[in-house]
């Protein structure tokens, strides 16, 4: 029994998992950190990062095998020969669609850590005051300023690079200097800032890659292959960051393979007092025990894993006693946006790959602009030339053909919107009552869609990046709009979400389950509202918050 | 790799959907096609060789398809990646060349001249670029098609492309396979580490 207890247990070793684990062991907690999946070590298991591309067998592209077996990755772009082992075994571990909705799932240690995007944007008080202002849903239980020194703590140690553009919607942080916008970025950017009247601004996309070398990491060498892990520690990721730190500290233990199958949960004591485990290699049970419980399995697995637990208690799961567990599951609805080409620029070329673009932050419903939907959108994007897949007209066999093909094309821009889904109670996750995994657990079912708000924003984000791109001058603009998919944004959220109040929340203000004060959800699931910004660094930033109030809650006795 | 890359990498690989990517769309497959053949063998990579050399020649710029043994590779991804109903069209499509250079040259693709081999797959690209304009009114119909059945709220993401022709799959195969090739990043400078971004520089590498 005693070698099995823990002072903390950490669900899950993704961006907020490794926070978590690397705050709990600083402050000297023996630690244990749970992955369902494989271990995978930083460096030594990368092992497609110091491969030459034209080393890959198959060049990028993926296998009749990987297509059969992994449907849902194939959906979008993120299918690759380089990070096919990197995603979940879809025929081990399948979900229900009661309407379309992709998930994106990697289990292995550092979760999705080594394969996101790396944007990094603080939320502003427009973002957590929105709901209160308007009457939607629930308030959060929080302001900018209860996170604002938390964002500082987060940025200093995971390394964000970018500008400071002084948008009090988008705040600045402490940043490492910005990856530098291209010659016809600089200058579209400078013609929306006249033609706007500098209510519209494009800066350079915060990114979570190094601009300098902090201790331990090497800085970004432009080479934008991340996914491939970084042979550098160019990026923040688990592995490059928070578990060497937490390593480090001799307080923390790791165990792969290791499915969190319910929370224990004393009904007298009203706590958990561990979890179970099934072991996925060997279909073992096993129970572990410690003080505080960081439920970190990313917000779909953090709400599963709530509705395993106390089931004798709640029917519907530990947290559910709200009726809220599971519902107001949100995303970012993209998939949409337009690009065009641009003339003038043919004698300017690029260095280097970069691993980021541009970010246009959102304008609508802000300081006076009004809209027929409410909250707003941001863009993504980048200029780049054309590649040798361009179509050359009139040529299309021979050597000219091909030395054309090897010299870059014209210059090209682009831009994907990324827009705010509203919290519906009707939007939600539930355990499918027919359906089993490989081992035996009941499965999750999907039940959310875009609404009236969603659709319309979406005809805003298309015309207006149109319009903005005509008003830069570019030409042979297109606009695209493919639809979304709930989840497809890889933002989900919200299914366990914080309030001020038990009976409309599963979580109070310090992410603590309303019902289980020492069980701490700090990834998606804890959101009460969705912004149209990246996620990431606020789940960075509420993770190291709640660490720090549950180790002061624990010294002072109260968990 | 965030989405922008994701997305320009995708159409780097390809300029359209690649060959392929939609197996897992079509189900289960009957493991043999038509001529039961799945695996290039020698002579037909070297056939192949030489026609991508016609379309991707060594030039005083950079060495050729050949060169980057671009039959090898589509050897690997015609096995690997094509479905079978794909595996049918590319394997019936080596012998329609070979025929269609007999009718227009009197004589087969490896006898035939240079001259008269670009001649050939010069008279080939038109009949491709006629069908691809064909297609893409086909594929904007079944993307239509798939934004209803999403906003019906169906689950549904089949994408029932058409067949390529052969000669498109050869093509791009060709294009592929050489510019993924050592020799074919080489011919556009490319850096492994770059070290720095310059998003301004006068001159390409």
């Amino acid at each position: 029994m005693a070698e099995n207890t823990y002072d903390a247990i950490v669900i899950g070793s993704g961006i907020s998992g490794g926070w978590a684990a690397k705050e709990l062991t600083g402050k000297g907690l023996k630690t244990l950190m749970l992955e369902r999946g494989r271990n995978y070590e930083h460096i030594k298991d990368y092992k497609y990062g110091t491969r030459q591309p034209w080393e890959f067998e198959h060049r990028g592209s993926t296998t009749k095998e990987q297509q059969k077996n992994y449907p849902v990755i194939h959906r979008g772009w993120a299918a690759n020969e380089a990070v096919m082992d990197c995603w979940t075994n879809e025929q081990d571990s399948p979900y229900s669609e009661v309407k379309p909705f992709t998930w994106w799932r990697s289990y292995q240690l550092g979760g999705r850590s080594t394969l996101w995007g790396r944007q990094s944007y603080r939320w502003s008080d427009f973002d957590f005051e929105a709901n209160a202002k308007e009457g939607w849903a629930i308030d959060w239980p929080i302001r900018y300023q209860d996170i604002s020194p938390w964002y500082d703590y987060v940025e200093k140690f995971a390394g964000i690079s970018g500008a400071k553009d002084g948008l009090a919607h988008l705040p600045d942080g402490h940043f490492l200097p910005p990856v530098s916008m291209n010659i016809v970025e600089k200058d579209v950017a400078s013609r929306l800032k006249k033609h706007y009247n500098n209510q519209r601004h494009l800066i350079n996309g915060r990114v979570a890659n190094l601009t300098e070398a902090i201790p331990g990491r090497t800085r970004c060498q432009f080479r934008d292959r991340c996914w491939e892990g970084c042979p550098f520690g160019g990026y923040f990721s688990t592995q490059s960051s928070t578990l060497p730190a937490a390593m480090d500290t001799g307080n923390l233990t790791v165990r792969p393979w290791s499915i969190v199958t319910r929370i224990l949960y004393d009904k007298d004591k009203k706590k958990a007092t561990g979890v179970e485990i099934l072991d996925a290699e060997t279909n073992q049970t096993y129970q572990y025990h410690a003080k505080i419980i960081f439920l970190n399995a990313s917000s779909l697995n953090s709400a599963w894993v709530l509705m395993n637990s106390a089931t004798d208690v709640w029917k519907d799961g530990l947290g559910s006693s709200s009726g809220e567990l599971g519902h107001n599951i949100m995303d970012h609805h993209y998939n949409l946006g337009a690009s065009g080409s641009i003339e003038g620029y043919d004698d300017h070329f690029i260095y280097g790959r970069r691993p980021t673009g541009f970010y246009i932050p959102r304008f609508t419903n802000l300081y006076g602009d009004k809209r027929e939907f409410t909250r707003g959108f941001g863009y993504q994007g980048g200029a780049s030339r054309d590649s040798w897949s361009r179509e050359i007209a009139e040529l299309n066999v021979g050597g000219e053909f091909k030395d054309a093909l090897a010299h870059p094309g014209s210059w090209n821009i682009g831009m994907t919107g990324f827009g705010e889904i509203l919290p519906y109670h009707e939007n939600k996750i539930t355990l499918d009552p027919h359906r089993k995994d490989k081992w035996g657990l009941p499965i999750l079912s999907m039940d959310a869609e875009l609404k009236d708000n969603e659709k319309k924003m979406r005809t805003a984000i298309t015309s207006e990046a149109a319009e903005m791109l005509e008003a830069a001058g570019v030409k042979n603009i297109r606009t695209w709009d493919s639809g979304h998919a709930m989840g497809h944004g890889i933002h989900e959220m919200g299914t366990a979400r914080m309030g001020n109040d038990p009976k409309t929340s599963v979580l109070n203000q310090h992410n603590q389950v309303w019902d289980a004060l020492n069980v701490f959800v700090t990834d998606g699931a804890c959101m009460t509202s969705s912004a149209c910004v990246n996620p990431s660094l606020t789940y960075m930033a509420l993770t190291a918050r709640a660490c720090d109030f549950a180790f002061n809650e624990l010294k002072k006795g109260n968990l | 790799m965030d989405r922008r890359t994701a997305i320009s990498r995708v159409a780097l690989i390809l300029g359209a959907t690649v060959i392929g990517g939609d197996l897992f769309i079509s189900g289960c497959k009957n493991e043999h096609s038509v001529a039961g053949q799945t695996v290039l063998n020698e002579s037909q990579i070297n056939y192949l060789n030489e026609v991508a050399e016609t379309i991707l020649p060594k030039t005083a710029a950079s060495g050729g398809a050949k060169e980057a043994n671009v039959g090898a590779f589509m050897k690997t991804m015609v096995r690997d990646c094509y479905s079978a109903e794909e595996q049918v069209i590319f394997f019936s499509g080596l012998e329609e060349l070979e025929e269609s250079c007999r009718k227009m040259n009197g004589k087969g693709f490896l006898e035939s001249s240079a001259a008269e081999r670009k001649k050939l797959l010069i008279s080939l690209d038109a009949v491709v670029k006629e069908d691809k304009k064909k297609n893409d009114l086909l594929k904007q119909k079944e993307a239509e098609r798939q934004k209803t059945a999403q906003a019906g709220g169906k689950p549904n993401y089949l994408k029932k492309n058409p067949p390529a022709s052969y000669y498109a799959m050869i093509r791009q195969l060709s294009l592929l396979g050489y510019f993924t090739s050592e020799i074919g990043y080489k011919s556009m400078g490319y850096v492994p580490v770059p070290g720095r971004y310059d998003g301004n520089v006068t001159s390409h590498i």
